[in-house]
């Protein structure tokens, strides 16, 4: 293999389904820059008609929250079912909720 | 064959010839998503390849289909363009070659989804968005590789370098080309020079690089005089149907 810091910086590649809909992360790509970042996503996500927008950002901006806090940052929620809005009926002509 | 046919053939047999160098990168290529870069191109010369062999054989008329007429036949019988079927060399030169290919096949498609045989026309419509994107990405890679370190550029001028002596045929008519251009099928290559000059000197402005000096080219792959390269791509791509002709799955 080749010498890891040589190695292209790796993107997070986020694909829009259709329009209306939000961008979903499909995966990563490894380029030297966004232009590339894009070409690479475009040929290797969307290749079967996936989308029809494309975002690439620098892997290295990704702030993750911090496994050791999960309990602290999610368990609270659990027993807060109040908070779903599952008392409202929705009308059928409303999707994607 | 007559003058359609063959006009067909040869636009089938640049896409064709094209798309099988380009997959001999499959599992080779610099980096995993260059790999896809240049699977997915020579897909879709296969793809337009597919669709100007099966008209070539209706305009022939005696039952051949694309298959046939990919699998099928001999080196002589080839019409393709000398440029598409030069070696891959190293990833510049690969480059290089699809660089001044997709240009060309880029205006050629513009112009001829406006022709009045819609077979023809259909078919250049849903190849033009297809060759549009290959005309970026190789300008793309011919700017970074061209301004890019030392050893990529050196490379890249050494592919323009082996690749420019084929840049003339592109453009050539012969009686053929007029024929098609008179039943409305064809179209005047020698008009898309001008533009394809300006997009060529664009990207290699770009790319920090001086223009190849204009030298004696080499002709004669239209008429089936192909350098001994295409043989051995023959040899690779028509393997199967040699061995066991009429083979399916």
């Amino acid at each position: 293999m080749s010498d890891p810091s040589k190695e292209w910086p790796l993107w997070e590649v986020f694909v829009r389904g259709k329009g209306g809909l939000s961008h979903r992360h499909v995966g990563s790509v490894h380029a030297a820059d966004a232009q590339m970042a894009i070409e690479h996503a475009r040929d290797t996500y969307t290749r079967r008609m996936e989308g029809v927008s494309l975002w690439v950002l620098p892997s290295a901006q990704i702030t993750a929250s911090d496994p050791q806090q999960a309990e602290a940052l999610f368990a609270p929620a659990e027993d807060k079912v109040y908070r779903h809005p599952t008392f409202y009926s929705i009308p059928d002509h409303i999707k994607h909720i | 064959m007559d003058a359609l046919a063959i006009y067909a053939l040869r636009l089938g047999d640049d896409a064709l010839i094209l798309g099988q160098r380009l997959s001999e990168w499959c599992g080779h290529a610099p980096a995993l998503e260059v790999d896809l870069s240049l699977a997915n191109m020579a897909l879709d010369q296969v793809g337009q390849a597919t669709h100007f062999l099966g008209l070539a054989g209706v305009l022939e008329g005696k039952g051949r289909d694309a298959d046939a007429l990919a699998f099928h036949r001999d080196v002589m019988d080839f019409t393709n363009c000398l440029l598409v079927e030069q070696p891959n060399g190293d990833f510049a030169q690969t480059i290089a070659r699809q660089f001044l290919y997709a240009h060309y096949q880029h205006l050629l498609f513009e112009r001829m989804a406006t022709v009045n045989d819609e077979r023809f026309a259909a078919i250049a419509a849903k190849a033009v968005k297809e060759t549009a994107y290959h005309a970026q990405l190789a300008s793309d890679w011919v700017i970074r590789l061209g301004d890019g370190t030392d050893e990529s550029r050196a490379r890249m001028i050494a592919g323009l370098d082996w690749m420019w002596r084929f840049v003339d045929e592109m453009f050539a008519m012969d009686d053929i080309d007029e024929a098609a251009l008179k039943a409305g099928a064809g179209i005047d290559k020698t008009a898309l020079r001008a533009a394809w000059d300006e997009r060529v000197n664009a990207a290699l402005a770009e790319a920090t690089l001086e223009r190849p000096a204009s030298r004696r080219p080499v002709l004669g792959g239209r008429a089936g005089r192909h350098s001994e390269h295409l043989g051995h791509l023959l040899t690779h791509m028509q393997f199967l149907q040699r061995a066991y002709p009429g083979a399916t799955w």
